[in-house]
């Protein structure tokens, strides 16, 4: 079992508040993930759960028991950090069994566990090893067997991949999915890239300066973000927003339109034109950066692949016009 | 990283130091200063009259305090200027490709190991010694008279064995410090066009500055203690030539068990410290992030 | 990038740095030479020292007959290994809390610390002089194990302060999710991570206490004097007797020697406070 309730939760380092009261669940077996630009405040939230700081004010309830004030090791949470945090004079072994070992777990029963999560994580021929003898991704696998071993109420991740290189990362990225189906236990993540939130979450939270902007799965933040930093933050690449007559036009102080709901065409007859700065060309897609539209600096626009057009060529462009997203003045959604 | 939990215990631990060191600080300090008031002498039993400002007066009309005064300054000066030029030197020689770097930073360095008294002892016998000391041995094969080191230059020679012991201390510092120069600076400056002479002045030497200056201050706090080497060697003599502050307060307080005036010429030793403690701190300071 | 450099150079430098690097050591040399001469050609003009057929290791033997160099050394290993043991005991927690836990009162601790380090002894001299003679701590270990260890607890602070500084605070905040108890969590995992920093502090302690000549040399009499108390009382008029003195003097520095060598780099770190790296 692992329900996370947070109940007007605030934090402040001094004067500086940077959770303002907020209220948040995370049912049982969700995958929920922390996103927002850094400083948004999304690993203070994380810490606060593990217990690594203490809330200003408000509750924090597993399972419905208030853990506000339980020390971390009393929450039956386990988290992997982002640095993996090894404790670099044990081996392998050592590592993941170091949890069980203040548990104390029997020792039968720790070495069951162990070659059970180093079956599970391939680290079966490393167990011996020390960790500075490992490489990045196994490194991060430890620490997850490690939390693993535990069989905590929830995993608490702190932006694990973001010390991987971009072909581990995404590797890494569905072992944790795979893991994630396969224990069915809450976890809670944290990362600044909204690609992996995207990919792996049941329930997204956008946080910016400690607020929480939207929660959803990934595909309502996609399709009806409630605010201009949720339209901005989610989709990539980033959706397209301008403001001004054409905006005004649609009924709406600010619109947005995705690059991939845009369709390019002759510029003669298309809904609006502009002229191709950069073209980057990725095989399956390219993304054409087009100046001089009237609507913003720059407009991005995802064609197939095959579609070709070079540096200082005029483009039509023709967008989706139900899939156009509108905003008032204060950045809201209009609906 | 902190939770309430964790500041408590930290306060728990930090204060078994504090509280030691602040005692060791202030209740001999308070002593000294207290005692410095007092006509206070352990020869003489008894009461121990209020004496005012009478031991400061004592002490400074003395005239060995005047000598102490000059022979401490010629003591941290001149060991001052040998440690620190010839640590340079030392470690732009160091800093040069070689053979057996390793076994010549330790012939080096050696020296900073070895207690006050051996070294103090070891020159005076078997290197300053007229009759069988090396010195005396070689002007002697030479047709020379030789010096009687600590008759004819005594302070001279006290700052020699004090200036050995911590030349390696300046110059493994200045080694470290010389170290952590970025090659491609000195490799920029030569494309530049810039002589060696002028590479060590525009860009080294600025570069060294800052360990220069700690080495000036650490070395400063500690030579104006010197007191193994003179006791072994002089007892601070002949006369009052090689008594720095340091000894001079020993001799009050040990050997004439004046403690009212040793009191008071410990004052002054801790004033003329503090002096120097500041500049030290502000460097250190600015250095730390904490 | 490192330059090729010609062996004609290397040599060259290796020529002038190893001639100066010589003679900064010939002291230390010569009396190791003399240790194991006779009296009589330990006198002698230098050269025919050197060449002079007798070795021998009586004046070892001399100098404990003597005055019973093994009390003194033994005294010295007290006073300097418990004094840093003493001060590593206090140390290490209060470098714990400002490094792993550091409020804003954190560097005005380590700079006041520091500050007790700049007391120059002499300015203390009379006061600690009378404590110990009025509670009997004259003459005794105990008496110099305690000063020596506040005299060098702010150097053992903070050369502590900056190993414990470079562990990161991940591991340790790791450690307390895995359920480690304050106690378990400086025992299994910042302890064994911190033991080479606490070595070398503790090698480089031990050094100071040893060399330490000024409260050695006036808080103690016959019965606790260390090694530095022991080679002063070669003043006069033994100093003339070379062998002895030579032998007296090696058995004293040989074995700080050795750990020096070994704490070269730490020696920066601890005696600069960190202003130099």
């Amino acid at each position: 079992m692992g329900r996370i309730t947070l109940e007007k939760v605030t934090k402040s380092f001094g004067e500086v508040e940077v959770i303002p009261p907020l209220d948040l669940t995370i049912e049982d077996g969700e995958f929920a993930v922390f996103v927002g630009p850094s400083g948004c405040g999304k690993s203070t939230l994380l810490r606060l759960i593990a217990g690594l700081e203490d809330t200003t004010s408000g509750h924090i309830r597993i399972d419905g028991e208030d853990a506000t004030d339980l020390p971390p090791a009393k929450r039956g949470l386990a988290m992997v950090f982002q640095s993996y945090a090894l404790y670099p004079h044990m081996s392998v072994r050592k590592n993941i069994a170091f949890p069980m070992k203040m548990a104390k777990v029997p020792e039968d029963e720790q070495n069951r566990r162990i070659e059970q999560a180093a079956k599970a994580l391939n680290l079966t021929d490393y167990l011996d090893r020390r960790p500075g003898q490992l490489s990045g991704g196994q490194r991060q696998r430890v620490a997850i067997g490690r939390a693993i071993v535990r069989e905590p109420a929830a995993f608490l991740f702190d932006e694990p991949l973001s010390n991987l290189d971009a072909a581990l990362r995404v590797g890494m990225r569905l072992e944790i999915s795979e893991l994630h189906k396969r224990l069915a236990t809450t976890m809670i993540y944290v990362t600044h890239d909204q690609v992996e939130a995207m990919t792996m979450a049941d329930k997204i939270v956008v946080l910016r300066a400690g607020n929480i902007e939207q929660v959803g799965s990934p595909l309502e933040l996609y399709k009806t973000p409630r605010n201009t930093f949720v339209a901005g933050f989610i989709g990539s690449p980033k959706m397209n927003l301008f403001e001004g007559a054409e905006a005004d036009k649609l009924g709406a102080h600010t619109a947005g339109v995705r690059p991939e709901h845009i369709e390019v065409g002759d510029p003669a007859s298309a809904y609006w034109s502009g002229t191709v700065g950069v073209a980057e060309h990725l095989g399956s897609d390219t993304f054409f950066h087009i100046h001089e539209t009237g609507l913003a600096d720059t407009i991005t626009v995802r064609a197939p692949g095959d579609v070709d057009y070079k540096h200082g060529d005029r483009i039509g462009l023709n967008p989706r016009m139900d899939m156009i997203h509108k905003f008032d003045q204060q950045g809201l959604r209009i609906q | 990283m902190s939770t309430k939990a964790s500041r408590s215990a930290a306060r728990l631990m930090i204060s078994p130091a504090v509280v030691l060191l602040l005692m060791w600080m202030i209740v001999p300090l308070v002593m000294t200063v207290y005692f410095s008031f007092l006509r206070y002498n352990l020869l003489s039993p008894g009461a121990t009259p209020w004496a005012g400002w009478e031991n400061y007066y004592w002490f400074i009309t003395d005239p060995s305090f005047n000598d102490a005064i000059w022979n401490t300054l010629a003591l941290v000066g001149g060991i001052l200027v040998i440690t620190v030029v010839g640590g340079i030197g030392f470690a732009l020689l160091l800093d040069r490709p070689m053979f057996g770097t390793g076994v010549i930073r330790i012939m080096v360095i050696a020296p900073f190991f070895v207690m006050p008294t051996v070294s103090a002892l070891v020159w005076k016998n078997m290197f300053f010694n007229p009759v069988n000391g090396i010195f005396g041995n070689i002007a002697t094969s030479l047709g020379l008279q030789p010096i009687d080191f600590f008759a004819e230059i005594p302070l001279l020679s006290i700052i020699f064995i004090v200036s050995w012991m911590w030349l390696p201390f300046a110059t493994l510092i200045l080694l470290t410090a010389l170290q952590s120069l970025d090659q491609e600076q000195l490799e920029a400056a030569e494309m530049d066009g810039a002589s060696w002479s002028s590479r060590f002045w525009y860009i080294m030497l600025p570069h060294l500055a800052r360990a220069i200056t700690v080495v000036i201050l650490i070395q400063t706090i500690f030579l104006l203690s010197v007191f193994a080497e003179i006791l072994v060697t002089t007892n601070g003599g002949p006369g009052t030539a090689t008594t720095n502050l340091t000894y001079l307060i020993y001799v009050s307080s040990l050997l004439q068990f004046d403690v009212g005036m040793g009191s008071a010429g410990g004052v002054f030793a801790i004033i003329l410290a503090n002096i120097v403690a500041i500049f030290l701190m502000r460097m250190i300071g600015k250095n730390l992030d904490a | 990038m490192a330059r090729a450099v010609s062996t004609k150079q290397k040599s060259i430098n290796t020529a002038i740095a190893g001639t100066l690097g010589f003679l900064m050591f010939f002291p230390i040399l010569w009396i190791l030479i003399l240790s194991f001469k006779t009296e009589e050609d330990a006198i002698r003009a230098p050269l025919e020292v050197l060449f002079s057929s007798g070795w021998t290791l009586d004046s070892f033997g001399a100098v404990q007959a003597r005055s019973d160099y093994f009390k003194h050394f033994s005294n010295s290993v007290i006073i300097s290994v418990g004094s840093t043991v003493l001060g590593l005991l206090i140390a290490i927690p209060a470098a714990w809390s400002m490094a792993f836990v550091p409020s804003r009162h954190t560097k005005n601790i380590l700079m006041w610390m520091l500050s007790t380090k700049m007391l120059p002894p002499v300015g203390v001299l009379v006061p600690i002089y009378l404590i110990f003679r009025d509670t009997g701590l004259l003459d005794s270990r105990t008496g110099l194990t305690i000063v020596l260890t506040l005299m060098n607890l702010p150097i053992i602070v903070w050369m502590l302060y900056t190993y414990f500084k470079e562990i990161p605070g991940e591991i340790l905040e790791a450690a307390r999710m895995d359920g480690a108890s304050l106690r378990e969590e400086v025992l299994y995992v910042l302890t064994p991570m911190a033991i080479p920093g606490m070595a070398s502090t503790m090698l480089l302690n031990i050094i100071l206490a040893w060399n330490e000549a000024f409260w050695t040399l006036n808080l103690t009499a016959a019965k606790a004097a260390p090694l530095t108390a022991f080679i002063a009382s070669y003043s006069s008029p033994e100093g003339l007797f070379y062998a002895k003195l030579s032998a007296a003097s090696i058995m004293a520095i040989a074995p700080i020697l050795i750990m020096g060598w070994f704490s070269q780099k730490q020696l920066v770190r601890g005696l600069t406070f960190g202003a130099v790296k």
